[in-house]
């Protein structure tokens, strides 16, 4: 018998029972919680009058929602100024009093997004399952979890019975050998693993990331990589357990201490896909092939190299492919065969729960330190992924350095990755963004989105136009 | 939860691939508390020619002439003709409540993303996976007959067109069996309550860390 893959590992561990239809009850460790996608859940909870199975498995925190300015936000709640964003937050509030669920509120030092603070905590753990009503939950396969985004309904059902009905998903096996050239980050490796399987590529699988260049990556590198895979269609992305993902959770507030820690450290060892194990879908890259990446397009698909141009509809042979090109082209405003270097920038945003850790703001502030924000760039926003990431730059000095080059150093939240709060695009304007979806509106009505790495971004943001990062020298 | 058992009427042509949730539903419609009242903004950025704001009235908003949902002969559609991926991108299950709020009971695409689909399942409403060349079928069919119709029959896994052909479709049998009772998934979960719990107390002697 060929042996298990990390993601057999964790569906076996966690299996409660296989139920006669096909399906599977599946034992849920962790759930994330959030203002957006919440209040129906808890609201259905109330009308059958039910209470959470295990209230303690379960962490909150306002973040699609929340405003970024330090004149909003110094005074907690009731300092939002939209009176329906402040209800949803307020809702969130209430409910986790009521269900007894802890919260990190929004003045609470350890606040940010929900999938920043929860591995920046240790609250998330190798082998857990973690769930939470957000598509980017695939984040915490990071380290070693088995983690996906649900809709509210089972947000609910989780709050209710611990567990979820699932269906096992297919193996995938995407491997990037070799290793990343410099300059060349974690957002550039898993656009291109995107632009190579497609949006749909990992439909009904869960993806393992694997292979030399990925072991290389820091924590917060593959927490990047498996953030996006739900870009790729795959509910969740995993990455198997080593010495690195030990060394990132000890000492963490939530990891466990003592003789729990070696107990846990000597389980997590095993959370790797065996040497004989199947998949049921390999893909390879080459580390040393990829370059920067710039999406040109409408959906995370469409990305080029930065030295690339915009594609011609007209050279592409399968006709609705074809017709998505020139849809995405008319959206976006963009000329085929431009090169992608020439695209000019108006807003600029370095955040989201794809890049707004420490390591970004570091990577982004070497690029822009002693530069000037180019003079065509009506915006540049730098808005750190949690409470303690912003506090950790401003010890190193990081918001200083952003500051001083003309960008807005911002307080934490999702901001304008879905503008849902005030920072968002106006119709028409070209935005380089860390995050992880440019599709239409996404970013504000009419806005038009790049994807690209905080390095990348802030090269832009200092050019006023896409250039490749690895030309300017770095102070 | 709702039923869907049988249901016939207009098909609505969506010629476009990959439609993801904030397509469906923009986001500053997701600041509301409630499950309802979601319908006046399905696709709103596409079917108004403004800028939508939530708890707005939108009966005299510009309506975007080109956009399927505004022209005449497909008023009053309860079918949704989709293409590969559909609703794709976020979580958010308002996709689903505008869909369903707006009238939408069924959804035929060759392909749909994972979360979407299953959220679909929790609002009564039938996500149906057809091969591509008929998906194309039916889209030629839905333009050239204006009042074009299916009849989609839960039970047998049929959908009958007017031309009298009867097309057959998959459905995984649990979820046929919660659709077409209308049954609540929480309650069928709580029915192996003392499996979860036994579950529950070998896993925290195994990893007591997950529990502290
Ligand atoms: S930062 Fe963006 S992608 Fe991440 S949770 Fe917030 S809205 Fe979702």
């Amino acid at each position: 018998m060929a042996g298990k893959t990390l993601y057999d590992k964790l569906w076996d561990s966690h299996l409660v029972k296989d139920l006669d239809d096909g399906t599977s009850l599946l034992y849920i460790d962790l759930q994330y919680i959030h203002e957006v996608t919440s209040p129906q859940a808890f609201e259905g909870l109330r009308l059958a009058k039910r209470k959470a199975w295990r209230s303690g498995a379960n962490l909150a925190t306002p973040d699609h929602n929340v405003p970024t300015t330090l004149s909003e936000r110094s005074r907690g709640v009731e300092g939002i100024i939209d009176p329906v964003s402040k209800i949803q937050v307020k809702s969130l509030d209430a409910n986790c009093l009521e269900f007894e669920i802890s919260e990190f509120t929004i003045d609470d030092p350890r606040h940010g997004i929900v999938h920043i603070i929860g591995p920046e905590q240790g609250r998330t753990l190798p082998g857990m399952t973690i769930v939470c009503g957000d598509s980017h939950t695939s984040t915490h396969g990071a380290l070693g979890a088995l983690a996906h985004g649900i809709g509210t309904s089972e947000v609910e059902h989780v709050l209710a019975t611990q567990t979820l009905q699932q269906r096992k998903a297919k193996n995938m096996l995407v491997k990037v050998n070799g290793r990343l050239g410099t300059g060349i980050t974690a957002k550039d490796m898993v656009l291109a693993i995107i632009g190579k399987i497609g949006t749909a590529g990992g439909t009904g699988y869960t993806i393992e990331f694997a292979g030399d260049a990925v072991q290389a990556l820091s924590i917060e590198g593959r927490m990047t990589v498996c953030n996006m895979a739900i870009e790729a269609g795959a509910r969740a992305g995993i990455v198997a357990v080593d010495d690195l993902t030990i060394e990132y959770l000890e000492g963490r507030p939530f990891a466990p201490k003592g003789e729990q820690w070696k107990q846990a450290v000597s389980a997590w060892r095993d959370l790797h896909s065996d040497a004989d194990a199947e998949f049921d879908k390999v893909v390879e890259l080459e580390g040393s092939e990829i370059e920067p990446q710039v999406s040109w397009g409408t959906s995370p698909e469409m990305v080029a190299p930065v030295n690339a141009r915009v594609p011609d509809p007209q050279e592409v042979e399968n006709a609705s492919r074809r017709g998505n090109y020139q849809q995405a082209l008319k959206y976006m405003g963009l000329e085929p065969n431009t090169p992608i270097q020439d695209i000019q920038l108006d807003r600029i945003f370095i955040g989201s729960c794809t890049n707004s850790r420490i390591e970004d703001l570091r990577a982004a502030a070497a690029v822009v330190k002693g530069r000037k924000v180019a003079k065509n760039i009506k915006q540049a926003l730098v808005v750190p992924g949690s409470g303690l990431v912003k506090a950790q730059a401003e010890h190193e000095g990081l918001d200083k350095i952003f500051i001083e080059a003309g960008l807005e150093w911002r307080e934490p939240g999702c901001s304008m990755c879905l503008a849902m709060n005030a920072d968002q695009l106006g119709e028409g304007e070209h935005c380089a963004s860390t995050s992880n979806r440019n599709f239409e509106g996404r970013q504000g009505f009419g806005g038009r989105t790049h994807l690209v790495s905080p390095a990348m971004a802030a090269a832009a943001a200092v050019s006023g136009h896409f250039v490749d990062v690895r030309t300017l020298d770095l102070n | 939860m709702k039923k869907f058992t049988q249901e016939k009427g207009i098909v609505i042509p969506l010629d476009r691939a990959n439609v993801d949730t904030d397509y469906i539903i923009p986001k500053q419609f997701l600041k509301s508390i409630k499950r309802t009242g979601f319908g006046k903004n399905l696709f709103d950025e596409a079917r108004y020619l403004d800028k939508g704001l939530p708890d707005e009235d939108c009966s005299d908003r510009p309506l975007n002439p080109d956009f399927v949902l505004n022209q005449a002969r497909y008023q009053g559609g309860r079918i949704l003709l989709a293409r590969e991926n559909f609703g794709c991108g976020s979580s958010r299950e308002h996709a689903p409540w505008a869909l369903d709020d707006y009238g939408i009971r069924c959804i035929i695409a060759p392909s749909f993303a994972d979360i979407f689909f299953n959220n679909c399942f929790k609002n009564g409403i039938l996500p149906i996976v057809l091969e591509e060349d008929i998906v194309d079928i039916l889209f030629e069919e839905t333009a050239a007959n204006e009042g074009y119709e299916l009849e989609i029959d839960l039970a047998n896994q049929q959908i009958l067109k007017p031309d009298g052909e009867v097309l057959a479709f998959d459905i995984e049998p649990s979820r046929k069996k919660v659709l077409l009772n209308g049954l609540d998934d929480i309650s069928l979960t709580l029915q192996h309550a003392d499996d979860i719990k036994a579950f529950e107390s070998r896993w925290q002697q195994q990893s007591p860390w997950l529990f502290n």
